[in-house]
């Protein structure tokens, strides 16, 4: 498979670039913002979407989805980055399938998510900063289960008629065995959600579960054995914010590069200046290679391929470096007018971080990558 | 179709398996290990030229050029499994030169019929090691200015001028070379002849480097003649031949960023030097730290470089894009060596001993500092990224 869209993705690219474009541009986060919205996204935007056929991109055509793959995937969340859209299209559409991807559960929550109606958040993070570890409890209550502990970093969790949630069965917090992957339904008993602003003007919750009552059915694949299903669901979370972070960065740097052919001092354009030109170029290279890497990570997990856990490390982590290059160089090369508000390039830097920090920043992968390589 | 495919990677398996000798799936250790084929091929070792000549037969150390001019005639996808299955072997490059790196795609597009038929068959075959004259002491990063002269004497051009950082030029045949043919206009004045080495007037001199070797040279015109048929192009075009060949240059240099094939010789060398703690860490985090920064680069850039080769086979690729590559593959290669002299310690220092194989490492890093320096340093190279790809203006 040659590393560039075929002819079929790149139609995709240029229907979605226009919907979202149009339907989602900056402005669009602009007036949530300014609203104080209290979702963090539009329910009419995400039925679009779903209209669209974009929401049942990763679903099977044999349930309704149109049987695509996480390059497809990609390129739409490409555009939603561009745009800065908020969107539950990454957690639910992305995410939250692949979790559910072959699971008795899959008949329950597709239908929803293909019509643009479900809503998906993921409770993964237990701490500040993303860790595999997981020591939220899931105690046998029953036939069912009592789950008791704290998440955070939830988005849309407040509002989410589905919220994924890892926790151990069995087993201590480190433990690769032990984890059950569950689906909570919206306004279970003894859960709280407290949402919380995040600097990018999107909603992530903090969510408490004081004895939350869930029944067998709940648990998504095999007891004990929710790092299948939770490995899915971070495999396609972190390549799809790669995408959305190539995006962010090819957004703000393509407004920096229109800026620098426009913006005069010293009676001449500030893009005839060498040492902007060639920070442009280093920039343009770091986003290159971020773009190539991404693709990689894609096509791999659209393969089935054994080595695609690496590929999808490169991938968050050489995007999220990239991406914040694009940022940074972004406000800086804006000058003054970069750090107003009723300018958009803020808002690129605000999302590049949040996307940055989700699923393990760079660091993260980093360090994952040598671990596996034996140092 | 894909079983046509199938078909030619089980008859490529089994003929390199019969052909490529045991030698010649050795990781390549030192300059030496290194074929690059030529008139005198008296340093060769049997294998060397064994596995060379068989490849060469076969059209195979060009495969995707036509048969006709000595190449293999594979498809794109034939010539991908037939790296594959090398790489899948261990199998080494049985050549490396200019004439296929450089020249060859230049001939194939500029160059006459005779041109192509004299010229490519030597090349693929190893019978004819080229040198590339381009830089001169006054026209470095500004190629465009140089001065060596090519005058019209109605048969033949009469050449004089001096080249420099000349690689092998004192182990080489034959030099493409870029001759000022009008001194009115700068590009358009340009012209590109190729002529034997061997010709009356040409001389060499090595430069000694950094490294303690001498890869490249000084290379002195005296009076040379050189035919009229060696044009390549039309006259004062010469340019559009060196800026295409350019690309295939940085093209190759790029490659320097994906590091040896075989192992890691980075983890593994640090393993040595600084060991592992209890949690099977490097007892060193904050090199560690660096290292795994570096590997996520390199290994994006890996994949940089296979989108690269699929969309220049497409014809997707920019045309600027090469030095993108270029760019950051070397920079990538100077930042591996950094490291892997962190990594090496004193051990790395060591220039002449037996146990530094003669200095491997020590003299590989200091040559990697000319990466980022020839073929068009880093800084023209974002010249051209932000001018051809960007499209920021000059004034």
């Amino acid at each position: 498979m040659p590393l560039y869209l075929n002819d079929e993705q790149s139609m995709l690219a240029d229907t979605a670039k226009d919907f979202v474009r149009e339907h989602a541009p900056v402005k669009h986060l602009r007036g949530l913002r300014d609203s104080n919205n209290a979702d963090g996204f539009s329910s009419d935007l995400w039925k679009s979407f779903a209209e669209m056929g974009f929401t049942g991109i990763l679903i099977g055509e044999d349930q309704g989805g149109l049987g695509l793959g996480h390059v497809e995937a990609g390129v739409v969340l490409e555009e939603i980055g561009r745009n800065l859209s908020p969107s539950p299209f990454l957690a639910t559409a992305v995410a939250a399938v692949e979790a559910l991807k072959g699971s008795a559960l899959a008949g329950k929550f597709y239908p929803g998510i293909l019509a643009g109606e479900t809503v998906a958040a993921l409770a993964i993070d237990e701490q500040a900063k993303f860790r595999d570890s997981v020591g939220m409890k899931a105690e046998r209550s029953g036939n069912g289960f009592r789950l008791s502990g704290k998440k955070q970093f939830v988005t849309h969790g407040h509002v989410a008629d589905l919220i994924i949630v890892a926790a151990r069965t069995a087993g201590s917090d480190a433990d690769e065995n032990g984890v059950t992957l569950f689906a909570v339904d919206k306004g279970a008993a003894g859960l709280t959600a407290t949402p919380e602003r995040l600097a990018d003007s999107s909603i992530a919750a903090r969510l408490d579960f004081d004895n939350v009552e869930v029944t067998a059915d709940a648990v998504i694949g095999e007891v004990d054995a929710g790092r299948d299903p939770l490995n899915r669901l971070l495999r396609a979370g972190r390549t799809g914010a790669s995408s959305e972070m190539l995006g962010v960065g090819a957004g703000a740097m393509d407004m920096t590069v229109d800026y620098l052919k426009q913006r005069k001092q010293f009676g001449v354009v500030i893009g005839t200046f060498q040492a902007l030109q060639h920070r442009a170029a280093h920039l343009y290279s770091e986003m290159e290679v971020a773009r190539a890497a991404t693709l990689r990570a894609q096509q791999m997990l659209d393969s089935g391929a054994d080595r695609a856990d690496e590929a999808v490390s490169v991938a968050k982590a050489q995007t999220g470096l990239a991406s914040m290059l694009a940022v940074q160089e972004a406000v800086q090369m804006h000058g003054g007018i970069g750090m107003t508000d009723e300018y958009d390039i803020g808002f690129y830097m605000k999302r590049q971080r949040v996307l940055a920090e989700m699923f393990g920043d760079a660091n993260f992968h980093a360090d994952k990558i040598a671990r596996n390589a034996g140092y | 179709m894909s079983d046509d495919l199938e078909t030619f990677r089980a008859e490529t398996r089994a003929w390199l398996e019969a052909n490529c000798p045991a030698e010649m799936r050795e990781p390549v250790r030192s300059d030496a290990d290194v074929v690059w084929g030529g008139r005198d091929q008296s340093k060769l070792t049997p294998a060397q030229k064994q596995w060379m000549d068989a490849m060469g037969a076969r059209g195979w150390t060009v495969p995707d050029w036509p048969k006709a001019y000595g190449g293999g005639g594979l498809s794109p996808a034939e010539t991908k499994i037939l790296r594959e299955e090398m790489a899948r072997l261990k199998c080494r490059n049985p050549l490396n030169s200019f004439g296929i790196s450089m020249l060859g795609p230049a001939l194939l597009k500029y160059g006459t019929e005779a041109q192509k038929l004299e010229h490519l068959t030597k090349i693929a075959r190893g019978e004819i090691r080229w040198c590339q004259g381009y830089s001169e002491p006054g026209a470095g990063s500004d190629l465009a200015s140089l001065q060596t002269s090519a005058e019209d004497k109605g048969d033949h051009y009469l050449v004089n001028g001096q080249k420099v950082w000349t690689s092998y030029a004192n182990y080489a045949d034959w030099i493409f070379c870029l001759v000022r043919t009008d001194k009115t206009v700068k590009q358009g004045g340009i012209s590109f002849l190729l002529f034997d080495m061997a010709t009356p007037g040409v001389s060499t001199k090595p430069i000694l480097l950094i490294s303690g070797y001498s890869p490249f040279c000084e290379t002195f015109f005296d009076n040379v003649k050189v035919p009229k048929e060696n044009l390549v192009h039309e006259v004062n075009k010469g340019w559009d031949v060196a800026k295409y060949l350019l690309g295939h240059e940085r093209e190759m240099i790029s490659g320097m960023g994906l590091g040896s094939s075989g192992g890691n010789p980075l983890v593994d060398g640090a393993k040595r030097t600084v060991g592992l703690t209890g949690d099977g860490t490097l007892a060193d985090p904050v090199l560690r730290a660096q290292m795994a920064l570096f590997e996520v680069r390199a290994k994006a850039f890996t994949a940089m470089s296979e989108k690269f080769i699929d969309e220049l086979k497409a014809g997707k690729a920019h045309p600027a894009q090469p030095s993108m590559m270029k760019y950051y593959g070397t920079e990538l290669n100077k930042s591996r060596h950094e490291l892997m002299m962190a990594a090496g310690g004193s051990d790395a220092l060591e220039w002449e001993s037996q146990e530094s194989n003669n200095g491997a490492a020590p003299r590989a890093w200091l040559r990697t500092k000319a990466n980022s320096i020839e073929g068009g340093t880093s800084e023209v190279q974002l010249n051209i990224i932000s001018k051809r790809i960007l499209d920021l203006p000059d004034k």
